[in-house]
């Protein structure tokens, strides 16, 4: 195989399990943890409130901000590592 | 001054600045009218995202319809942010890489087919043209209330204003318009929760003060004898706030207004940081609104039921001329009463019938704020609705000028004829978008939810199956997408109690707004078993599929 070739691989690899980590934390904040935990974290309050209804109206926007964020600066990464960017 | 005066100063004002903005950018070539050449920095990108997404569903709807359904409200919130993880892991790189002007155009030359393309170019319409149609009727509540006209002259009002400079200015213009529209829009939010968080906790942040005015709630709601506010699946079932969930994300990944903008950056590595910004502006709105939605609510329980109607407030009298608040005094004791169930319902108690659609325009009278804040909420409703009927117009005008027209109708067509196409169909879309804004088929926010339904069912599995997998073949790609919007537009269209066939939901019960996740299925199943059966695309699509995983040599868009 190709020195070049190997390289892309070893990208296309790195971008497919990043992928995978962020697309199962988004997951988790957008269904598991408010719709399917949510009635059960109820019970505990933060901000004055019940910790689920505040996780499924405002916790989770921040967890896919963060995501987004952590995406575009590992992708920037990989991109010189591997030699692939613009 | 009165609050006329200040709403006409304050609608006058950011409508010059929107114009000014449009004239200064006019442009006269086609490819400036789509994608301005490519010269827009993510920051103002990603603020000109923001928008053109948030519409009058997330400015004047959405938090009143949470208020109205409490914890599963979350549905709006997580599905119209969770989305743009969606889109910026899973399609934006790729989609600037392979570097097409519309999504019409990627789905043609990825599936190496102009039946592909026109039939993405005929979902794109109707997408867009559903969530168009949403935004009349918002732009319509506003104009009609606070000029005090009729709805229908409400909408025709909002319909000139989009046409005008839509047609006129062309993306360049709508690109840095939006940049504006998006500051008066989150100025517009921010400004009165901020007040009212004051007035209410003493606490100035809005995000920080909701969760303990939620407790207060509660009690104040279960004293009525309703469910409390934060117990979640009081309103819909878990499995349909889940599903609409769903359908909202993948939705907002298959928008093709919100793809096209990731192609005005001039790097695949701008498209990531364009999706950053984007997703920060629109969070500033969306960590808001669940806090609107609760103060409004309270405000709205503490000034006016148990009172007396003889002593309603002013905003109340207002509200009530408009038919979209109405109280009935069903026990004839003078005092308004506000229990479970239907006002129509005569079994029922509940004497009020307040427009969910009206909470936010509503909201700071309710609290009793400043007249000039109420016009400020006022101008930033009508850039919500705006800035996105423009960009959304704009997907009309390209689908059937550069993908239907130019495409299929007549190849050798001039630039002119092609503008001229578009300008048409941007004209002829306003119209009949009108019409469905005077007839609404449901709140503003959940016809909004309906083309986000159709998006999903129709985008999502053949881009994202385009992008990952090498074998999806046309007659896959094809199949999977007429399946999909066929299946959703014909739920909805059986379901959806406003549209007048008003079928039971048919299918395990689910609403209209979360079918579109079932259409989604059906898609990828229908895409990929199909893809398996029939020949593999040719071996330079198959190339063309691996080169869009590398960043290097993205180039500019090309337009063809």
């Amino acid at each position: 195989m190709e020195p070049e070739q190997k390289a892309r691989d070893g990208y296309w690899k790195g971008n497919l399990i990043l992928i995978v980590v962020l697309l199962s934390i988004w997951f988790a904040f957008g269904f598991v943890i408010p719709y399917l935990l949510g009635p059960w974290l109820n019970q505990f309050t933060f901000l004055g409130g019940p910790l689920g209804f505040w996780i499924a109206q405002n916790g989770s926007i921040y967890v896919f901000w963060i995501l987004i964020l952590v995406y575009a600066l590992q992708m920037n990464r990989l991109d010189q590592r591997f030699d692939v960017g613009e | 001054m009165t609050l006329q005066i200040w709403i006409l100063l304050a609608v006058f004002l950011t409508f010059g600045l929107y114009v000014g903005i449009a004239l200064w950018a006019r442009v006269s070539t086609t490819k400036g009218f789509y994608v301005a050449g490519q010269g827009v920095p993510p920051f103002f990108n990603g603020m000109a995202t923001a928008g053109d997404w948030m519409s009058a569903a997330s400015f004047i709807s959405m938090s009143g319809l949470i208020a109205f359904l409490g914890f599963d409200g979350a549905m709006y919130l997580l599905g119209w942010t969770g989305g743009y993880v969606l889109l910026a892991v899973l399609l934006a790189p790729y989609l600037r890489k392979f570097g097409r002007f519309t999504v019409p155009a990627f789905i043609g030359d990825r599936y190496y087919s102009s039946t592909a393309r026109v039939v993405a170019a005929v979902c794109a319409v109707a997408v867009s043209f559903t969530y168009v149609a949403g935004q009349m009727r918002g732009a319509g509540i506003v104009f009609s209330r606070f000029l005090e006209i009729p709805i229908g002259w409400g909408v025709v009002a909002g319909m000139t204003m989009v046409a005008f400079y839509a047609v006129l200015g062309g993306m360049k213009g709508i690109t840095y318009t939006q940049v504006a529209q998006y500051a008066v829009l989150i100025t517009a939010f921010i400004i009165p929760a901020v007040g009212i968080s004051l007035e209410l906790t003493g606490g100035a942040l809005p995000q920080v003060a909701f969760p303990q005015v939620a407790t207060q709630l509660n009690l104040v709601m279960e004293d009525l004898g309703f469910g409390a506010y934060t117990s979640p699946f009081t309103n819909l079932s878990r499995l349909d706030v889940m599903l609409i969930t769903m359908a909202l994300m993948c939705g907002t990944a298959g928008l093709p207004h919100v793809i096209i903008r990731f192609y005005t950056t001039r790097t695949v590595r701008g498209a990531r940081w364009t999706g950053v910004f984007a997703l920060f502006f629109i969070a500033l709105l969306y960590t808001t609104a669940p806090a609107v939605a609760v103060f409004a609510k309270f405000n709205l329980l503490d000034t006016v039921v148990g009172e007396r109607y003889e002593d309603r407030p002013e905003w109340f009298r207002t509200w009530e001329d408009t038919g979209l608040l109405e109280f009935q005094d069903k026990n004839a004791d003078g005092i308004i009463d506000f229990a479970p169930g239907a006002m129509r319902d005569p079994a029922s108690a509940n004497e009020l019938y307040v427009d969910p659609d009206i909470m936010v325009l509503a909201n700071p009278e309710i609290a009793n704020l400043p007249d000039w804040v109420i016009a400020i909420v006022v101008a930033g409703g009508l850039a919500a609705a705006l800035s996105t009927a423009s960009g959304l117009l704009l997907v009309i005008a390209s689908s059937l000028s550069h993908d239907i027209f130019k495409t299929y109708v007549r190849p050798n067509a001039s630039e002119r004829e092609e503008l001229l196409v578009a300008r048409g169909a941007m004209l002829g879309a306003v119209a009949l978008a009108g019409i469905l804004g005077v007839f609404p088929p449901a709140f503003v926010g959940e016809v909004v939810a309906f083309a986000f339904g159709l998006a999903a069912a129709s985008f999502f599995p053949a881009i994202v199956l385009g992008i990952f997998d090498p074998r999806t073949t046309r007659e896959g790609a094809i199949t999977g997408m007429l399946a999909g919007i066929t299946f959703t537009a014909f739920y909805i269209i059986t379901v959806a109690p406003g549209i007048g066939i008003g079928w039971d939901p048919w299918f395990f019960g689910i609403s209209p707004q979360g079918i579109g996740t079932v259409g989604m299925l059906l898609s990828f199943v229908l895409t990929f078993v199909v893809s398996r059966l029939t020949p593999p695309p040719p071996p330079d699509i198959q190339e063309l599929v691996q080169r869009i995983r590398y960043p290097r040599g993205s180039g500019a868009a090309i337009d063809h």
